[in-house]
């Protein structure tokens, strides 16, 4: 293995090693979710006139999961690294700034994309689920978690205390991936909060995500693909901007 | 070429708030380390010998000047300069997910050393490791720590070690073998530099010594010349009750020990004599060669600089 490879074997292997609070415990969470609102509103609301709400429900509930763990991944392994002081095991290698880019982004890209899987599996055995258009199902899932993995680098670099992280997480994260239509289609809301959605690059990966599985989505799913592959493209930029020149890590 | 080259090296925090001055840790630090080198930095805490080594180590970034590893700038060459370093970190880090030998084979893949096996059971045994090998980090003592930390910073043999206090409340078992095993490098042709606070070790082991004060190089010679420097002598002795103010400002106090730096047997009667007319008694009175403790204090007292 290379210095990159080198380090997203570790980032990998230090969430696999806590993977009952990494993946376990947010698969059940995803399920609590589904259980619970789909119990409570599977008779009441359609979406698109035809799709029943649990099925609905899925694909949003995957992505969430999806895009929450990315960012957790990379922004958590970050500040811990931080205040423990063991970042400096991989401040003092030669790996460039390229590398730390890739390897924290692709770690966080797994474990995004492996507790999505779980949730998928799990959640997908209560209610039969199509598949119009798979490709887009992949595209999505995959730049989702690598825009959110980034973003996570971005809090975790900026971080300096635990509660830094967990306000960055609780009123940006959080709050964007709920108000992006996990649980409801955008065209249930009034014009106002319509709009709103828009702005909000989230709504897009996820409707995005879930046009692969209905073939009918809010937005075409061209646009979708436009607004989160720019918005990858310019998170990396900061991103990698910020590694270069060692913001907070270097003083 | 030296090894380790510092031209001009200063480094200058920011004020923390408006109004306080901004802190100069290092100023103008130049100096050169040769190949195969064992080289001591001194100085008290606060004058800026981990400054250095972080900016050395590419941790933190000079203000102004340079600082080059064989001829690798550690700023624009950062990748060849890192390559050529291994640094023991003063702060005893470590990763909590791992055990000691999945920390050594991961630090030796940032490197891309390949095939490492060999070398790291080497690095085990030699510390005292082998035992532990796959223990969780965790399940560490402090000193064990130490010597991963030190097996971290050699996984990839760099030609340059830096130690910054190695062996800051670490017992004497772990002292010795640390100090074995780095003169036997030492002595295979790699450069050292060490900054500790034990100067005892310092004396010992280094061939040549910079001190620091106040982010200043306030002494730059090899070992014996300094001690050649200072005062020849040391006139030592306890008392039982506290020395007038004028005397005590010339002596090093120890608890009831008080030692004079003398030139000649003149001086050292003169003590005495002062001693006895302060209506104090000296006991156990002996007079041995100055050491790098005595060095120390007189340079950073401004006495030789």
């Amino acid at each position: 293995m290379n210095g990159w490879q080198t380090l997203f074997y570790k980032e990998v292997l230090r969430f696999w090693k806590v993977s009952f609070q990494t993946i376990a415990a947010p698969v059940l969470t995803a399920v609590l979710y589904m259980l619970i609102f789909g119990h409570v509103l599977e008779n009441h609301v359609k979406v698109y006139d035809s799709v029943p709400y649990t099925a609905f429900l899925v694909p949003g509930l995957v992505m969430m999961s999806v895009l929450q763990n990315a960012f957790a991944n990379s922004s958590s392994s970050l500040i811990q690294s931080k205040i423990m002081g063991n970042l400096v095991f991989v401040l003092l290698t030669p790996l460039s700034h390229w590398s730390w880019f890739f390897a924290y982004v692709a770690s966080s890209m797994t474990r995004g994309l492996a507790v999505g899987c779980g949730v998928f599996l799990v959640t997908g055995w209560f209610t039969p689920l199509h598949y119009e258009a798979p490709l887009w199902i992949l595209v999505f899932a995959v730049l989702g978690a690598a825009l959110l993995g980034a973003l996570g680098l971005v809090a975790g670099l900026w971080a300096e205390k635990f509660d830094q992280l967990a306000a960055f997480q609780n009123f940006v994260i959080v709050p964007m991936t709920f108000l992006s239509g996990v649980f409801y289609s955008i065209h249930s809301l009034p014009t106002f909060w319509q709009q709103l959605s828009h702005l909000n690059p989230f709504f897009y990966m996820i409707d995005g995500f879930r046009f692969g599985f209905f073939g009918q989505s809010d937005v075409s799913p061209w646009i979708s693909l436009a607004v989160v592959g720019s918005a990858l493209l310019l998170v990396s930029a900061v991103t990698v901007k910020l590694l270069q020149s060692g913001y907070k890590i270097r003083n | 070429m030296p090894a380790l080259s510092f031209q001009s090296v200063s480094k200058t925090y920011p004020a923390k708030s408006q109004g306080s001055a901004s802190l100069k840790a290092l100023d103008g630090v130049s100096f050169d380390i040769e190949e195969g080198e064992f080289f001591g930095l001194l100085g008290p805490n606060g004058a800026g010998k981990t400054t250095l080594i972080s900016i050395l180590a590419g941790l933190s970034r000079a203000s102004s000047g340079r600082v080059l590893v064989h001829g690798h700038d550690v700023q624009f060459d950062y990748a060849q300069a890192r390559r050529l370093l291994g640094v023991v970190p003063q702060e005893l880090v470590f990763d909590p997910f791992f055990s000691v030998r999945e920390a050594l084979q991961i630090q030796s893949g940032y490197f891309g050393v390949k095939h490492n096996e060999d070398w790291i059971d080497e690095l085990l045994t030699s510390l005292g490791l082998g035992d532990k090998a796959n223990a969780n980090m965790r399940q560490l003592s402090g000193g064990m720590k130490r010597r991963v930390l030190v097996a971290q910073a050699l996984v990839h043999k760099p030609r340059v070690i830096v130690l910054d206090e190695p062996t800051a409340g670490v017992d004497v078992e772990l002292r010795q073998t640390l100090w074995q095993f780095i003169a036997k490098l030492n002595k295979q042709g790699h450069t050292v530099l060490l900054t500790t606070h034990y100067l005892e070790e310092a004396e010992a082991l280094c061939g040549r010594l910079a001190m620091l004060k106040q982010g200043r190089v306030v002494a730059l010679e090899t070992t014996s010349e300094l001690l050649k420097s200072a005062s020849s002598n040391v006139l030592r002795f306890k008392v039982d009750a506290e020395l007038p103010a004028e005397l005590a400002a010339k002596a090093r106090v120890t608890g009831r020990i008080v030692q004079f730096p003398a030139q000649n047997a003149i001086e050292i009667e003169q003590y005495l004599a002062a001693v006895r007319q302060a209506g104090l008694k000296a006991e156990d009175v002996e007079i041995r060669k100055a050491d790098l403790e005595d060095v120390f204090l007189q340079v950073m007292s401004g006495a030789a600089a």
